[in-house]
């Protein structure tokens, strides 16, 4: 992944302070912000997530005019059937250093490089492959806001 | 409101009740706003039919942001430095989900003092569905 461009944006702070229901005035009254230790609206913890918003290549999201693996008239909009890759990553770890926590007016741009692979038997899913991504958020400044690091793992099949 | 090394102890918790039913809007509402569209999360036609699971899921990243809302409200706005998962098992719509932090060590570091908590998320069968870590600065 690599995003050039991830403002970070008062609306979309509160919107997804919504989704994981978060109802802190941190996230959406300015007013309110500035009476707080950080002094103004702040990102949640996990929002940094979001910069995939960012991401023109990010692979999850439908792109206008291609092709979209979610069901339609069928099960599934791709003619072809998936080689199990799509439907079979799972999340498996995330982890996140904070150097500062993100405000709006903040320019973020965000540059992955793999980390470890690995493999594992699982005990629902047959064989397990895990691999790691580190990713830097840097601001305008180029100083660096967050560090993540996020493992992914295939299954050869849905877990039961 | 900070916590204060002063009165914290090791063991001491934290916990609060993430979510009740969890339904399958906020799921949307989370795919929205995050911009993980994957319809494993979303579309359940696709979730069983094609991808093999048993009904939609919730995005990890669902559970690990309604936890941090556990752990900024227990440490205070803009404190964590650190906060980490596993995620151990699947969330699925209709889910009660309870979140936990528990005092693993009180430190200072370079005339700052930190707290590392123990972070821990359970549905309502009591099974763990986020197994994880956070540190925050806290005051003397």
């Amino acid at each position: 992944m690599a995003v050039n461009k991830f403002p970070i944006e008062a609306g979309h702070i509160m919107m997804f302070a919504r989704a994981v229901g978060d109802k802190n005035p941190i996230y959406y009254d300015e007013a309110y912000a500035k009476t707080t230790e950080p002094g103004s609206i702040i990102a949640p913890p996990t929002f940094i997530q979001a910069s995939a918003q960012f991401d023109p290549d990010y692979y999850l999201r439908p792109k206008i005019g291609e092709p979209w693996f979610g069901s339609g008239k069928n099960p599934t909009g791709m003619t072809q059937p998936s080689e199990g890759g799509v439907g079979r990553g799972l999340h498996a770890e995330q982890h996140f250093e904070y150097h500062r926590h993100p405000r709006p007016g903040d320019v973020l741009k965000a540059e992955t490089r793999p980390g470890k692979t690995w493999e594992k038997e699982g005990k629902r899913g047959g064989k397990l492959k895990f691999s790691e991504n580190i990713t830097e958020y840097r601001d305008q400044n180029n100083e660096l806001v967050i560090t993540a690091r996020s493992v992914g793992v295939m299954t050869e099949k849905a877990p039961e | 409101m900070s916590l204060k090394a002063s009165t914290l102890k090791v063991g001491d918790t934290y916990s609060e009740r993430l979510v009740e039913d969890l339904k399958r809007t906020q799921i949307v509402q989370y795919a929205g706003a995050s911009g993980d569209y994957n319809p494993v999360h979303t579309d359940e036609i696709f979730a069983t039919k094609v991808a093999g699971f048993p009904s939609t899921f919730a995005h990890g990243m669902l559970t690990m942001g309604m936890t941090g809302r556990m752990l900024t409200n227990y440490v205070g706005d803009g404190r964590l430095t650190k906060y980490g998962v596993r995620f151990t098992r699947q969330v699925f719509p209709g889910d009660d989900l309870d979140a936990k932090a528990t005092v693993k060590e009180i430190r200072q570091e370079g005339g700052q003092y930190f707290v590392d908590l123990t972070v821990e998320t359970f549905n309502q069968n009591g099974e763990m569905v986020i197994s994880g870590s956070a540190t925050a600065r806290i005051d003397p």
